[in-house]
């Protein structure tokens, strides 16, 4: 697999800087971080946000305006042949040919990469026991979650140093999300570190640290406890007979900072600073029942990484400003 | 109705939309029409301007130096070779370097003072299409001008024209087509498939999972290429087969030398091909590059269908940088006139000159990275 | 008062797979309906036997009031749609794509400049009018998207996974638009992969292997598989105890 001993010294993976711009738009501004050896690292933030353009710079396929980066201590720029021997790339989108089937698709780029599918039934064992039954079906007649996990597998046949998987739950419904983060813990457990990117908040808490990303600025980095222990308000989970009046209600209260629905509670935050949030809950509760809402619960919560997304970012505008 | 806007008309609004800020797609969409009006417009021409004479004249006489110079001073031919005796006239045919001979008999004006009917071979090379009834017909003009001076001044003269068209004695246009069908067929396959292929996989994502391997772009540019290779020799062997079985086209020089030149002009197709796909940023964009920059040219500027003998001058010389052009001299060489190397070393050399040319273009232009 | 959505046995098959097995429910008028299931489950064919795009193999279902099967141009006039994959054609501006929808859907010029300036103005794209749909954030594309659907007051509105890659706020505040156009009478029928957002759905139903496994409001759902969360429903019934992979893909 690798035919020159290489220089390794530092993380895996380190980001400096990074800037990109396409014309009129900022992809990227400013961004940096590290991914430190046997950690699964999340790039977490909506569609638009930069994931992609990152991704493909640091897999050599774009050059950065600025800043630089380091994959296993070689340069994105410089050094393109040298990583892309080392890296297992999973772009958005399944990228394989639907009109090959399962066993091809793999043992194709188990060639192109120089080995063979015996030489990684290894380290894909885990995931290709999963689709093993259907490995002479044509990828195209695949489901979603199916064709994921083989995308998986042909980025990991040729045992990358470092996996980067671009949104590889997009699209695919919540159990194969979770299966598929299950796969990667495990990978994570044999030493390989992960750069996995997403727009789904809540697979943020299964990484060791992730960057909040939104419109190309890196909001946050660090783990997911850290970055919502810091959110800066008392939040409360609010639960009510009418959900959509009760939401009205609570932003009619005086002293709201946010709310927003979670599922089947609302969480609001409180713009007071200095005040014990069993006060607040008290507050709720009386001012709720005096609107006339039946069923009201209130309790205080610690914030989540979805929480603090939505205050790190702001309100979200129809045009994106370029900075001058 | 008043005041309501049509679903139709709606629809139609948008699709106008789409096409005139698809800017690649319609710049081509413009320029093709152009391009046709002025190409057909230029070639569908039946008249021929510069017809390549040769005489043989083994008794040179008032009559013979007459008639010589009504050709002579005709625009529409020119003399390219005098000589006493035939033996010029094959080696010269087969190197395509007259259009048309004029062969005298012996002592030309005393038969004709003695008021015999006197012959005059006409041979043409109707290895070109159109050009060998045309090019007799003019020939034959001149010679009955003549003929009718000399009946003014009172004597009886007769003068037959004799044609044998060489090469194609039938002048069967099936003859005349398929060394230009194998070569549309192959650039059909070899740019235009290419093309789309490539920009296929741009378009399917799966190109970058290949870019971000330890495959150069000049392999991946051979895998794709290899396999429309051998599929456009087995075309090649196809239409062979099929000409020569259900038409009875003739088959006159070395297979062996005429796959190998479809090899060598597949090559430059895939070139090209390559070239396209990289040029371009979509599929529909490829397709049409590929068709207005290989399919079209090739078609009507390769001497396929319509003479280059009758273009104008400078189309003339835009039809230098048709690869078809060199490939269509080289397979009706092989096929009508039996010629071998010796004969289409010119030919096979320019195509050399250009596939390299292609290839180094095609190679660089393929981006290591996405931008 | 009939059902906005009324749905009988319906059934598609293609050869021999049964896609859609016999599934029955309905949905009131101006109610929030959630309809979940896995990839492959059943839930794409049975939305676009719905919405007129394909044809029943059996059964029968009527969408506001008119047979899918006998009168799906009438089914189509009076339904809107927005998918995630589609909605509005990137290439146009966004008074291009108003204009657009309101010509298909019939809608007097009049109609086309006064609803389309509401539209504007609701989702404060003013500044943004003129620009092409393709350099807008996906988030604003998708609330646009929502928009138009709606342009010609539909009485059902299907929605096909319309938050998928949105960021957090703006998903909420498309779930905003939706309470909004249920409250004034419109039927909403959304499909998602966000069970936090089936939450927020008056009823749901969860589709497996073609069948509907579970229906009823999120609490009902919740409290008969004892479940605390949606999701938690979710995993069993798809993925029974002990099997890893689904028994068709």
């Amino acid at each position: 697999m690798t035919d020159q001993p290489v220089q390794r010294s530092g993380s895996p993976l380190e980001v400096r800087g990074i800037s990109r711009r396409f014309e009129e738009t900022v992809a990227l501004a400013d961004v940096s971080f590290d991914v430190k050896a046997g950690e699964l690292f999340g790039l977490v933030g909506p569609d638009g946000a930069g994931k992609t353009t990152l991704f493909r710079i640091l897999t050599t396929l774009l050059v950065p305006d600025s800043g630089s980066a380091k994959v296993l201590g070689l340069d994105v720029v410089r050094d393109l042949w040298a990583i892309r021997a080392r890296v297992g790339y999973m772009p958005g989108r399944f990228s394989l040919y639907p009109d090959l089937s399962v066993e091809e698709n793999l043992s194709f780029f188990a060639s192109v990469f120089g080995t063979s599918i015996d030489e990684g039934r290894a380290i894909i064992a885990p995931i290709y026991q999963q689709i093993e039954p259907f490995k002479d079906r044509r990828a195209g007649a695949l489901s979603g979650g199916m064709k994921q996990k083989l995308a998986l597998c042909c980025a990991l046949v040729h045992r990358p140093e470092i996996l980067f998987l671009d949104e590889p739950t997009t699209g695919v419904d919540a159990v194969s999300r979770r299966e598929f983060w299950d796969l990667l813990g495990t990978l994570k457990a044999s030493g390989l570190p992960i750069l996995a990117s997403t727009a789904y908040m809540d697979e943020a808490t299964r990484c060791d640290r992730v960057a909040l990303i939104q419109q190309g600025h890196v909001l946050a980095v660090d783990p997911p406890a850290a970055i919502a222990a810091r959110y800066p308000h008392p939040l409360i989970a609010v639960h009510a007979n009418e959900r959509h009046k009760l939401i009205q209600a609570l932003r009619d209260y005086p002293h709201a900072k946010s709310v927003y629905p979670f599922g089947d509670e609302i969480h609001y935050s409180d713009a007071r600073t200095g005040i014990a949030p069993d006060n607040i809950v008290q507050e709720l509760r009386a001012y709720l029942t005096g609107r006339g809402f039946t069923d009201v619960r209130a309790n205080s919560i610690p914030a989540g990484v979805e929480d603090a997304f939505m205050e790190l970012m702001g309100q979200p505008e129809p045009v994106v400003k370029v900075a001058a | 109705m008043a005041g309501r806007r049509s679903a139709l008309h709606a629809f139609i609004i948008k699709e106008m939309r789409h096409i005139l800020r698809d800017r690649q797609t319609l710049t081509i969409l413009l320029l093709l029409p152009l391009a046709m009006v002025v190409l057909f417009g230029y070639a569908l021409r039946n008249d021929i301007s510069d017809v390549r004479l040769a005489v043989v004249d083994p008794t040179p006489d008032y009559a013979t130096i007459a008639l010589r110079s009504r050709f002579a001073g005709n625009p529409r031919f020119g003399i390219v070779a005098t000589s006493q005796t035939t033996n010029l006239l094959e080696p010269l045919f087969r190197r395509g370097g007259a259009d048309l001979a004029l062969i005298f008999p012996p002592r030309f004006a005393e038969s004709l003072s003695h008021g015999v009917p006197t012959r005059l071979l006409l041979i043409g090379d109707a290895s070109d299409p159109n050009t060998g009834s045309t090019m007799a017909a003019y020939a034959t003009a001149v010679i009955a001008s003549y003929q009718a001076e000399l009946g003014a001044t009172g004597q009886a003269v007769r003068i037959i024209p004799q044609l044998r068209m060489r090469f194609n004695p039938t002048l069967e246009s099936v003859n005349l087509f398929v060394p230009g069908l194998i070569a549309l067929v192959l650039t059909l396959i070899t740019a235009l498939m290419t093309a789309i292929s490539l920009s296929r996989e741009k378009e399917r994502g799966t190109l970058e999972i290949l870019l971000v391997s330890p495959l150069h772009p000049w392999q991946i540019i051979l895998g794709k290429v290899v396999p429309y290779l051998l599929l456009a020799l087995g075309n090649v062997v196809t239409a062979l087969v099929a000409a020569w079985a259900v038409f009875h086209v003739p088959f006159r020089g070395s297979l062996t030398l005429l796959l190998l030149s479809s090899v060598l002009y597949s090559m430059v197709g895939l070139a090209f091909g390559v070239l396209i796909a990289a040029l371009t940023s979509s599929q529909r964009a490829a397709m049409l590059g590929a068709l207005v920059g290989t399919m079209l040219p090739s078609a009507l500027l390769s001497g396929m269908i319509f003479p280059i003998a009758s273009l104008p001058g400078w189309l003339r010389a835009v039809t230098y940088i048709v690869p078809a052009r060199w490939f269509i001299v080289i397979s009706r060489g092989i096929m009508l006139k039996g010629v071998g190397v010796a004969y289409l070393w010119k030919e096979l050399a320019v195509l050399t000159v250009m596939l390299t040319v292609l290839l180094i273009a095609a190679v660089r232009s393929f981006n290591p990275r996405l931008a | 008062m009939t059902a906005a959505i009324d749905v009988k046995d319906l059934t598609r098959r293609f050869g021999s797979f049964t896609a859609v097995d016999s599934i029955s429910f309905d949905v009131r008028q101006g109610e929030v309906f959630g309809f979940l299931g896995a990839n492959g489950a059943g839930k794409t064919t049975a939305t676009k036997m719905l919405i007129g795009l394909l044809a029943p193999t059996s059964g029968q279902a009527s969408v506001a009031g008119f047979d899918v099967s006998t009168r799906a141009d009438d089914v189509r006039r009076h339904i809107g749609y927005m998918s995630q994959r589609f909605s509005l054609y990137e290439d146009l501006t966004v008074r291009e794509n108003i204009t657009l929808y309101g010509g298909i859907y019939g809608l007097t010029d009049a109609e086309i400049r006064d609803r389309g300036e509401a539209l504007i103005r609701e989702l404060h794209l003013e500044s943004s009018s003129a620009e092409r749909v393709e350099s807008l954030p996906l988030g604003w594309k998708q609330k646009l998207a929502f928009s138009v659907a709606m342009l010609h007051q539909p009485a059902v509105v299907f929605l096909d996974e319309p938050t998928g890659g949105v960021d957090p706020i703006t998903r909420r505040q498309f779930w905003e638009m939706i309470y909004t156009v249920a409250e004034r009478g419109t039927t909403v029928f959304v499909t998602t992969h966000y069970l936090d957002e089936a939450e927020y759905c008056d009823r749901i139903s969860i589709m497996v292997d073609g069948r509907i496994a579970a229906m009823g409001t999120p609490i009902e759902v919740k409290q008969k598989f004892g479940a605390a969360t949606l999701d938690e429903v979710f995993v069993r019934l798809v993925r029974p105890a002990g099997t890893q992979t689904p028994q068709h893909t």
